[in-house]
């Protein structure tokens, strides 16, 4: 036995843990804590400038390394403020760890100076959530946290913890931290049932038009060899969702590209016209499906995913494989039968040819496609790239090409906007090594530009790219298009000199307002050893096509009127 | 009357769950069902026979559609330890109620004859009123109530719906096929 704070537990449990950054920022109720990490040299603290900037830094840094990324905030404004950050942590399954001060123990429920029920605040955007009122408890709940945060379909757990509680000095007993995992309610499933595994090869085996619809859940499990396995024993192209964008190499021949609202047009019309659609670790969003009743509706669906309740959630599914994508991958992929589709991937051929849409309009002007196309060649498809949300997420979506395995960061399911710069940061830290590429809108950016000075003070090296036309883009094109052109609260008509504003921050920068200099600057920022900014000044009023409209079928497919 | 009865696009699902004994654990529940927008037309709780583990019957109301993944997405709650959605299996069910009526003496006997073709126990006499207690499906309940209300009843408390699993045949002939 020894005497242990209740900050020393945490800081100990961390390192136990393998954590080795956390993304945070300190205040009144979590300053125990602080007060605990200079013992703790092997745990750096990056302090961020906004809590928000700290969650979403914690999910790109969680996502790149599929490790658990960690943020600190202190009670009441601090934890509130990562709010944003764990919902867009829960809807795209990120492990992300949450650690909040919360007001000392006799304070609790007295609307105390900074208090907050956090715990109640975040219930729906947590996997799973503590408030630790006994520091015997800590050691428990850090191991159950990164548990459940990591395994299963992983997701952000916040743990609350009272001022007095990191303070509290308790006799610890080392020994706790090898005591098992006791989780009664908790097994996430492995295998699936063996019976359905075999009635999903009696489809594949019978299919002719078969497409395989890859998501976030073939990255999660590291199910790239399985999922590559499974496309090439049977001939299945494959079309990935917006966020199992890099689970399959975009440069293979059965690749697609992905579907649905301003994914290409093929990759939506393969899903329209296949017999069969194998959904490996996605769920079917709406951005994809549009309306339900009129999705895929010639095919049968297998759908292989870690949580049972996707199953049948918007989509009719006639063999479910509820197990962990590469598990169930590996029970599937023997008893396929070897298959060629010849037939099928010349219709799916003659859709490219029909429909090309990643085609860029002959123009002397900057568009968004044309910075993506370039800093695409001049990366050779092997940045890690970051985006929001937006016209510039959808451009990067399909005009990078990405060559390697989990090198796509973006705010999927809640579409956050302002996630590309934090999230970034949080990617380039856990892989350093990595050319890591924030696209931004100039919306979006200026949401958490304040990262900056994050970024400079320790010469985090992301390049940026801002994609500028002082609008809110796709609102813009929201708004031609369905809003008879009212044109409202859409556009920027002020916004700050970007080269300059990096340049206040430290950062070196550039401008870019015509094709001809693209190459030249992007490989500035690439040989630049530290961070880099480049604001791109780009067309105004350009539509990011193919669009379905939202809520319809890929039959009202609206294509760039060239 | 519940609600199922009224709207035709919501169903009403009988779900039984196991869950750890811990604070925060019905505030998790609830929320997901708030979330689901699903009505909690009853809820009953009490320990189970493990110690730490409680054991909950809820009767939920909701659109068809999303109501049938109730017991899945309860299942994501990490406290839940097992849950089920016994709506179409074959399960038994019982109601309490305490009903307070109006009963000078004068009317007493007639409510005790009238009580007793119902096989409730009477919970308290006072000189103008009298409680009793009926156990029953809801249906054997609203009927009670709708008699006693001829004598004016003061006040009606009841526990929601506890169900299990009715043993045997059914279950395991479930499990062959």
């Amino acid at each position: 036995m020894t005497k242990k704070t209740g900050g020393q537990i945490v800081c100990e449990g961390l390192l136990k843990q393998g954590v080795d950054t956390v993304f945070g920022i300190p205040g009144g109720a979590i300053l125990p804590l602080y007060g605990s990490l200079s013992q703790f040299p092997d745990l750096r603290h990056i302090l961020v400038r906004h809590e928000q900037g700290a969650s979403h830094a914690a999910d790109g840094y969680a996502r790149i390394t599929g490790k658990a990324g960690v943020c600190f905030a202190t009670s009441g404004p601090g934890a509130t403020n990562l709010i944003t950050g764990l919902a867009t942590a829960m809807m795209d399954s990120s492990p992300v760890v949450a650690i909040t001060g919360q007001v000392a123990r006799p304070g609790i429920g007295k609307d105390s100076f900074q208090e907050t029920d956090i715990t109640g605040a975040t219930l729906p955007v947590t996997k799973h959530s503590y408030l630790v009122m006994d520091p015997k408890d800590l050691a428990r709940v850090i191991k159950e946290a990164f548990y459940i945060a990591t395994t299963g379909r992983p997701g952000p757990v916040l743990i609350d913890i009272p001022r007095d509680v990191f303070a509290e000095s308790i006799d610890f007993d080392d020994s706790i931290w090898d005591e098992p995992i006791d989780l009664p309610g908790y097994h996430p499933p492995t295998i699936a049932d063996f019976k359905d595994v075999k009635s999903a090869a009696k489809l594949i085996d019978s299919s002719k038009k078969p497409v395989i619809l890859a998501g976030h859940g073939v990255i999660i499990s590291h199910a790239y060899r399985e999922l590559k396995d499974l496309a090439e024993k049977c001939q299945i192209p494959v079309v990935t969702t917006l966020l199992g964008i890099s689970s399959f190499p975009e440069d293979h021949i059965l690749s697609l590209s992905f579907p649905g609202m301003h994914g290409v047009a093929w990759a939506s019309l393969a899903l329209h016209e296949a017999d069969l659609i194998i959904a490996i670790g996605s769920r079917f969003d709406d951005r994809i499906t549009g309306d339900t009743k009129r999705f895929a509706i010639r095919s049968k669906k297998i759908h292989i995913d870690i949580d049972p309740a996707e199953i049948n959630k918007n989509i009719k599914i006639d063999v479910p494989l509820i197990g962990n994508v590469k598990d169930v991958l590996n029970q599937l992929n023997p008893i396929v039968e070897q298959k060629t589709h010849q037939d099928w991937v010349r219709t799916i051929e003659q859709m490219k040819a029909d429909h090309p849409s990643l085609r860029i309009k002959e123009t002397d002007d900057l568009l968004g496609q044309h910075v993506i196309k370039a800093i695409f060649e001049e990366t050779e498809g092997k940045a890690i790239v970051v985006t929001g949300v937006g016209q510039h997420q959808m451009w990067a979506a399909q005009h990078y090409h990405f060559y390697t395995q989990n090198s796509w960061v973006t705010s999927g399911g809640l579409g956050t906007m302002g996630f590309e710069v934090p999230a970034a940061m949080g990617a380039q830290v856990g892989k350093p090594d990595h050319n890591v590429w924030s696209i931004a809108g100039d919306g979006g950016f200026q949401m958490t530009m304040s990262e900056l000075a994050t970024i400079v003070e320790n010469n985090i090296p992301v390049k940026f790219a801002i994609m500028n036309n002082n609008h809110l883009g796709m609102i813009t094109q929201w708004q031609e298009l369905f809003f008879d052109k009212d044109y409202q609260a859409n556009s920027y008509t002020a916004n700050p000199d970007f080269v300059k504003l990096a340049n206040a921050y430290g950062m070196k920068s550039r401008r870019v307002e015509r094709q001809e200099d693209l190459k030249d600057a992007i490989n500035e920022a690439e040989e630049h050893p530290g961070p880099f900014l480049i604001d791109f000044i780009i067309k105004k009023e350009e539509n990011v096509y193919p669009m379905i409209p939202s809520g319809q079928s890929v039959e009202e497919l609206m294509e760039e009127p060239i | 009357m519940s609600i199922s009865e009224k709207l035709p696009n919501i169903e009403t699902r009988t779900v039984v769950a196991l869950v750890e004994d811990r604070p925060g654990v019905l505030a998790r529940i609830a929320g997901f069902f708030r979330r689901q927008g699903f009505n909690i037309e009853s809820l009953a709780v009490g320990k189970s026979e493990k110690i730490g583990l409680s054991r909950m019957t809820f009767v939920v109301e909701g659109p068809p559609d999303v109501i049938g993944l109730v017991a899945a997405k309860l299942d994501r709650l990490i406290e839940i330890v097992e849950v089920t959605d016994i709506t179409d299996q074959n399960f038994a069910y019982r109601e309490m109620a305490l009903i307070k009526i109006n009963a000078d003496e004068k009317i007493r006997g007639e409510i005790l004859q009238l009580a007793n073709v119902f096989r409730v126990r009477v919970v308290d006499v006072g000189t103008e009123e009298m409680t009793i207690e009926t156990t029953g499906d809801s249906k054997k309940i609203n009927s009670l109530i709708e008699l006693m209300n001829q004598y004016g009843i003061l006040e009606i408390m009841r526990t929601g719906r506890v169900a299990v699993l009715r043993s045997s045949l059914e279950i395991n002939k479930k499990k062959e096929s």
